[in-house]
């Protein structure tokens, strides 16, 4: 098992203030955007009939406007036909009196203009086909009074460049003078005068004033029809997909409530539709969660009920074995050397398997879930005295200097004390048992407004690279060979790696063979916070400078 | 199992513990630190035992036969304030909290050395020392040390002897603030560091008993992350 931390990095710089305040309104749109399944239903939805209903639209407007005007232009040139046969009827009656090629135009163009202004169309009419660059705008035609002549289209009178053009009609937009421009039919159709024999071209210009109005009506009614259509499909997929998204939304809510730990939470199922078979599915894997918390509960408490039982029967008979031992190691004077010897071991390994007992007992206590932490602010810098002073009987004599480096404020922590202090007991002693002669073991304690740790360094044998990680392994040992001067039972490092993770904390260590050991605990300031750095180095200070 | 009573006896201990060869071999040690002892292995005989006996010290264990140990501890309290050590087989916060709370003076975990034990039991029992005469105050209440009495207008207060030696801890002292650790080398006896619940149990009940409203404690004040002191006078 190890440990890893990484330092802490400050958060991507956040915008300035004003940017934010004035994006906010729209972040929040962004954010119902994403969470909403309903409101996208029924956006992409409306989206969706609006394109389609606009396409409708438009090809119904193109169909009914093309099916308007031909049928229109059709009734003109009927009418522009009956016209002209009509003058070419007065004409052939009048072409014995009167020879006069302007006079026969009169009389032909005169009548036809009275009717066009009675029946409210317009008529020009050109000079002889054949003159060369004889457009109407050059003059020379006779023609509606009030009427623009451009309103003629210039390819409609190309068409009439030469004679015996057939008749022909186009759309145009018809300006008067002093008029608006008006959408409107023309036509063209040739006459020959008898005077001259040439042929005349004369144009009619129908205003579609009345199609113009039934179009905007049709239009009018297909805006108002695709907005009905649109609220109408709104409100239908807004419907729609509450009945999906209703379910769903329970469905969350139970999810959340099982997450939470409330494993009875079932989802009610209804009818036979797939939200009822997700129901389904869904109850099964709660009641199949829940069948597996429960083994686990079980299987826990039974467990930590073992332990507790063990611990009981263990400890009555072994403090009964302990006294007796004592009492024969008190009275071992009195004994003839083998069974004073005797006495002597039985106490010290008395002493290595109650140690190795209360070990295994607080391990199997990790592993049932069972420990739980006694909280209060303490001082660090002060547990680190204290477990120093404990200590001081155990360097003396082998003359190792154990000095605590602590900073003048104090460093104070939500801890369980007992727990920490047993940590920094298993860190000092496992430092004592590794440091070379006259050796200085330092204790250093700091902390800061998040974190506080305390690091235990000695200048010993060190560790191999790879070994900082199996040091906190259950009964490793560096070397086998190694003898066990102090009887630490191999567990004391995975027991001091238990309690830092039980406080949320990080326990780790650094070394290198020769240049020592340094062991850090770091621990959150508060109860529950989440660490992020540590106060105090890994790698100690004057091991860096020699790796560089 | 006896009731020999001894003129050099330097205390008489009441043993309840379930496990026969622990009872007799606690028997064996007590009398080598000259302590008297009777051992009952039941938990409803202990009672009894209590009263016959009249010990000066009692070695509880919490897991017994007939009544629970903490029972045990709960009605012996409630008719004397006799100094009760549990011997206890588990170091759950639990346990301890719970023993402590029913009126437990200390406690020593299973397996303890003998010595360890003998040095709880000769600190809970070494108020018996002569002590000079001397009047203490502390708040509204006046402390006889000699008599062993706490009145509060001419009231007596009852207290356990542990909650007297406490409470004059702190009313010898009182500018002073004493750390938990200070106040169990001090009251319990330890010299090393040992369990700060023990303080803080006890100063709950002291307070129960001589506060006017224990929520608002005047006598014994909490000096928040260091410890307690005495209140103004």
């Amino acid at each position: 098992m190890t440990v890893t931390g990484r330092a802490g990095r400050p958060g991507p710089a956040q915008g300035t203030g004003g940017t934010w305040r004035t994006l906010r309104p729209l972040r929040r749109m962004l954010t119902f955007w994403r969470r909403s399944l309903q409101a996208r239903v029924v956006v992409s939805t409306v989206i969706l009939t609006a394109v389609a209903s606009g396409l409708v639209g438009w090809l119904v407007l193109q169909q009914t406007r093309s099916g308007l005007l031909e049928h229109h232009a059709d009734a003109v040139v009927a009418e522009v036909a009956d016209e002209l046969s009509d003058a070419e009827t007065r004409l052939s009656a009048a072409s014995g009196i009167d020879v006069d090629s302007s006079g026969q135009r009169r009389d032909l163009v005169e009548p036809i203009i009275q009717r066009g202004m009675t029946r409210g169309y317009y008529v020009v009419m050109a000079g002889p086909v054949g003159d060369l660059g004889g457009r109407l705008t050059d003059g020379g035609a006779e023609y509606t009074p009030g009427l623009d002549v451009t309103s003629v289209p210039t390819s409609l009178e190309r068409h009439f460049d030469r004679e015996d053009a057939k008749p022909a009609w186009t759309y145009t937009s018809i300006h008067t003078r002093g008029g608006t421009a008006t959408p409107g039919i023309a036509v063209g159709s040739q006459v020959t005068l008898p005077a001259d024999g040439r042929a005349y071209t004369l144009y009619f210009l129908f205003p579609l004033d009345e199609q113009e109005e039934t179009l905007a009506l049709v239009t009018r009614g297909l805006l108002v029809a695709a907005g009905v259509l649109l609220v109408l499909i709104a409100l239908a997929a807004w419907l729609v997909a509450r009945q999906v998204v209703t379910p769903v939304r329970l469905a969350r809510q139970v999810a959340e409530r099982l997450a939470a730990g409330q494993l009875q939470q079932r989802m009610r199922v209804s009818g036979e539709d797939d939200l009822a078979r997700l129901a389904v599915s869904f109850n099964q894997m709660a009641s199949n969660l829940q069948n597996q918390i429960r083994q686990l509960e079980e299987l826990s408490r039974v467990q930590r009920r073992f332990t507790s039982d063990v611990s009981h029967e263990l400890r009555t008979p072994l403090t009964t074995v302990r006294m007796a031992g004592e009492v024969l190691y008190d009275a071992r004077d009195r004994f003839d050397p083998p069974t004073a010897r005797a006495a002597e071991l039985l106490h010290t390994e008395l002493d290595r398997f109650e140690n190795l007992l209360v070990d295994l007992l607080e391990i199997s206590r990790f592993d049932a879930g069972a420990a739980v932490l006694d909280l209060e602010d303490v001082d660090l810098a002060g547990v680190a005295h204290r477990v120093a002073d404990q200590h001081r009987p155990l360097t003396e004599p082998r003359s190792l200097e154990l000095v605590v480096i602590a900073p003048d404020h104090p460093c104070v922590a939500e801890v369980d004390v007992r727990r920490v202090e047993r940590i920094l007991r298993n860190l000092v002693t496992n430092a004592i048992d590794h440091a070379g002669e006259s050796d200085r073991i330092e204790i250093r304690v700091d902390s800061d407004d998040h974190a506080a740790a305390v690091a235990v360094r000695d200048h010993g044998v060190g560790l191999a690279p790879g070994e900082t990680a199996m040091v906190f392994n259950r009964f490793w040992r560096a070397d086998p060979a190694r003898d066990r001067s102090s009887g630490g039972t191999g567990l004391g490092l995975a027991i001091s790696l238990e309690d830092a993770h039980l406080h949320g904390g990080w326990l780790q260590a650094w070394g290198r063979p020769g240049q020592g050991a340094q062991f850090r605990l770091t621990l959150p300031r508060y109860a529950g916070a989440r660490l992020r750095h540590s106060p105090l180095p890994l790698v100690p200070e004057d091991a860096k400078e020699q790796v560089s | 199992m006896s009731h020999t009573a001894e003129p050099t006896t330097r205390g008489r201990v009441l043993v309840v513990d379930d496990d026969a060869s622990l009872g007799e071999m606690l028997a064996i040690v007590l009398r080598q630190e000259s302590f008297e002892s009777y051992v009952v292995t039941r938990g409803d005989e202990a009672l009894d035992a209590f009263h016959d006996y009249r010990p000066d010290v009692v070695l509880l264990d919490l897991m017994l036969p007939g009544m629970d140990g903490i029972e045990v501890c709960k009605q012996i309290r409630h008719e004397s304030g006799v100094p009760i050590v549990m011997l206890t087989a588990k170091g759950d916060t639990v346990d301890v909290v719970v023993g402590l709370e029913s009126g437990a003076d200390d406690y020593v975990v299973k397996p303890f050395k003998p010595k360890e034990l003998v040095a709880r039991i000769r600190a809970r029992v070494r108020r018996y020392d002569a002590v000079p005469s001397e009047q203490l105050t502390i708040g509204d209440l006046t402390i006889d040390v000699a008599g062993h009495q706490v009145t509060r207008g001419g009231q007596p207060i009852a207290l356990t002897p542990l909650e007297f030696d406490l409470l004059v801890c702190l009313a010898r002292k009182p500018h002073q603030v004493f750390s938990r650790e200070v106040l169990l080398e001090q009251v319990w006896g330890y010299r090393h560091a040992a369990d700060t619940r023990l303080v803080n149990v006890h100063v709950q009940r002291l307070r129960s008993k001589v506060e006017h409203d224990p929520e608002n404690p005047e006598i014994v004040v909490t000096v928040r992350g260091v410890g307690y002191k005495a209140g103004p006078a």
